[in-house]
């Protein structure tokens, strides 16, 4: 008969029985993470799955710039405009490298700019999903 | 720093890059991660198409 201790799933664990490859603490894999897209699972030694984060992550953002798409900055206008803003923040280093070099002024007189807006929004929101999967990683929940 | 795409090119890297994330992020192990993310990148393509196609329908 199985023991039921070894047959329990990852999810199951307790979350203090959980140990980063490299010793990080799960706080600190996140922010790692949500900074520099892929960081959080590279630095558990999640070398391909960081890396493919990473490219499509940095993919969906540059190609919005590309598409001159519109960064938001911080505002309390519009509510539409407040929540691009925290997506856009999702996307961690490369956010304040856009704002910094002063990229995603935005067009309005291309369709394909709106689309670019969406890529940024989305590529920080994606970001934020890697970032909590790389906690999840720590903690033990997940492989 | 510019970037042409049709608007389906623009759909299908947008798919591509989404359905990477979901697949990985969202299963365990590296095949459940492949077909889930395959999985999503075909269910954004086949629904760009159908709203393409409403669209028109609708329009018409």
């Amino acid at each position: 008969m199985a023991n039921p201790q070894s047959t329990a799933k990852v999810s199951q664990r307790p979350a203090s029985a959980a140990v980063t490859t490299t010793g990080s603490s799960p706080a600190m894999v996140t922010l790692a993470g949500w900074l520099v897209p892929g960081l959080g699972h590279i630095l558990q030694g999640r070398w391909i799955r960081g890396i493919l984060l990473m490219l499509a992550v940095f993919t969906m953002f540059f190609a919005g710039l590309g598409m001159q798409g519109k960064v938001y900055s911080f505002n309390t206008g519009d509510l539409l405009d407040i929540l691009g803003f925290v997506g856009d923040l999702g996307a961690g280093v490369v956010y304040f490298l856009a704002r910094s070099m002063d990229w995603g002024a935005g067009n309005i007189h291309r369709a394909v700019a709106d689309y670019g807006t969406k890529y940024i929004v989305v590529a920080g929101l994606l970001n934020v999903v890697a970032a909590i999967d790389a906690y999840h990683i720590a903690i033990g929940k997940k492989q | 720093m510019t970037f042409e795409l049709s608007h389906y090119n623009a759909a299908l890297l947008f798919a591509l890059c989404a359905s990477t994330v979901f697949g990985i992020t969202q299963r365990n192990t590296p095949k459940d991660m492949f077909r889930y993310g395959a999985y999503c990148f075909v269910l954004f393509a086949v629904g760009v198409i159908v709203a393409s196609w409403a669209m028109w329908v609708i329009k018409h």
